[in-house]
């Protein structure tokens, strides 16, 4: 590991200097610097701000400290009555030991697991810019059929990122509001950079607005084992049915590009149309019809189809009985 | 730096870059954490901080001077360690001091009425739910079916 300095936050307007890099629960960044994929300077520790609460808002909403464990947030009596999907996209997530460690906020920051980012010696255009991707040609079975570019093909691993954008959760810096459906970016050709964050940009909060159909909301995972693995391809999905007509939809699905990707061109087609089976593939049909599967995860085009017609169906019948 | 283990406070001199577990191992002679992948895969160094389970192999000691960290050399027959002794919970046993560690975290944790994956009711503790709740854990023995039991019977079933 690269040789570092550390000191503590001195409030929300730290200011970073050059080489610097914020931590908190630090599951994600240690791990990248042991590796020498990260290599910062100096480590600012947030653990000592006062973020770690969650609030209820005033319109039924909630905020999320950004510095909010992940097993505590889970577990919050409000998000799982109020905002199923979040708790169990988080539960889906890690283990026991690293939920108890990552936080909100860097859970939303933690960096694609693709192999070549993750191996410092491998090219690789998101730690070494202009190095190139090995992935297009090499291992890229978990990697992105939306969105991607010539010189990146990497998806964002985050569980509880897909529930958020399903749940139109705006984040909070110490400088602005960003809607997390625009936080990340696709990769275009500058895939070092994940999000739209500046240096010294700190997220010191996530709201979730009120949401009725929220309430009836779940979230499904698609992994090559029955626990602690990343998700191959995954769905946050909200529904509301009225009179056997789509009132409100939010889906967000995972693991399929550099961002957590919030399906509105699905959701377009199913407002106010029939809460069926028919429907709902022909709708994940619509948002995927930009899609573009490489050698070996051409898979995830008819898993997200599948996926995403069988968890709604099951919130349409939940809706029912409610 | 200043860590406190297991009750007792240590004053260190320590390289910025040391993690928990190298510290316990290598400058505290508790070996009881074990190394397996350095990298929050395997769970084999998990200790308790605060009382809550977590990987000391991703925990910067320099991070952790204000918390109290409890390794498998602070339980004293507990009941967690009782139950693998019975029920035969373990192999080699290089994984097994983090099992333990990471079942009596995961004992709490259902005690607060935390969910899992398996179900948003904690209140039965099934087999499926101690195989979820422990996944963190990996056992390349396979020893995997005698914990089990173990963490039931440690849990008052």
């Amino acid at each position: 590991m690269k040789t570092f300095t550390y000191r503590s936050a001195t409030g929300l307007d730290d200011t970073l200097e050059p080489g610097a890099v914020f931590v908190a629960g630090g599951t994600n960044l240690v791990d990248l610097m042991k590796l020498g994929v990260a290599t910062p300077d100096v480590l600012v520790d947030v653990n000592r701000l006062p973020l770690g609460e969650v609030t209820s808002l005033d319109d039924g909403g909630l905020r999320i400290g950004a510095a909010v464990r992940n097993s505590d947030l889970a577990a919050d009596p409000r998000i799982r009555a109020g905002f199923p999907v979040l708790s169990q996209a988080l539960l889906a997530g890690a283990s026991g030991q690293l939920r108890n460690m990552a936080t909100t906020g860097g859970n939303l920051l933690q960096r694609t697991r693709c192999r070549y980012f993750m191996d410092a010696t491998m090219p690789c255009n998101k730690h070494t810019p202009g190095s190139g991707c090995p992935a297009r040609e090499g291992d890229h079975r978990n990697l992105a059929i939306l969105g991607a570019s010539e010189s990146c093909v990497a998806t964002h691993p985050s569980d509880m990122a897909v529930a958020l954008v399903a749940l139109d959760a705006v984040v909070v810096t110490n400088s602005r509001r960003i809607p997390v459906t625009e936080l990340h970016r696709l990769p275009g050709d500058e895939p070092e950079r994940d999000t739209i964050l500046e240096h010294g940009e700190l997220i010191t909060a996530v709201e979730l607005p009120a949401l009725p159909a929220a309430a009836n909301s779940a979230y499904r995972k698609a992994r090559d084992r029955a626990s602690y693995a990343f998700a191959v391809g995954s769905v946050a999905a909200a529904l509301s049915v009225t009179d056997g007509l789509v009132s409100d939809v939010r889906l967000g699905w995972g693991a399929v590009a550099h961002k957590p990707w919030r399906a509105r061109v699905a959701e377009e087609r199913l407002l106010g149309g029939p809460a069926t089976k028919d429907a709902f593939l022909a709708a994940a049909d619509a948002e995927l019809a930009d899609s573009r599967g490489l050698r070996d995860n051409a898979y995830k085009i008819a898993l997200m189809r599948n996926l995403t017609a069988s968890v709604l169906g099951r919130l349409a019948e939940a809706g029912e009985k409610r | 730096m200043r860590l406190t283990v297991n009750g007792v406070d240590h004053d260190l001199d320590l390289d910025l870059r040391t993690t928990v577990l190298d510290a316990l191992r290598e400058h505290l002679g508790l070996t009881g954490a074990k190394k397996g992948c350095d990298h929050g895969q395997c769970g084999a160094c998990t200790v308790l901080l605060d009382g809550r389970r977590v990987n000391s192999c991703l925990l910067l000691a320099v991070a952790h001077q204000d918390a109290e960290i409890t390794t498998i050399e602070g339980l004293n027959d507990h009941p967690v360690q009782r139950g693998f002794l019975d029920h035969d919970g373990f192999q080699c046993g290089y994984c097994t001091p983090g099992q333990i560690c990471s079942a009596v975290g995961m004992l709490d944790e259902v005690e607060k009425g935390w969910p899992s994956a398996v179900t948003q009711d904690s209140d039965r503790l099934s087999d499926s739910e101690i195989k979820e709740r422990m996944s963190g854990n990996l056992c390349r023995c396979g020893a995997y079916p005698n914990m089990v039991p173990a963490i039931h019977q440690a849990a008052g079933r």
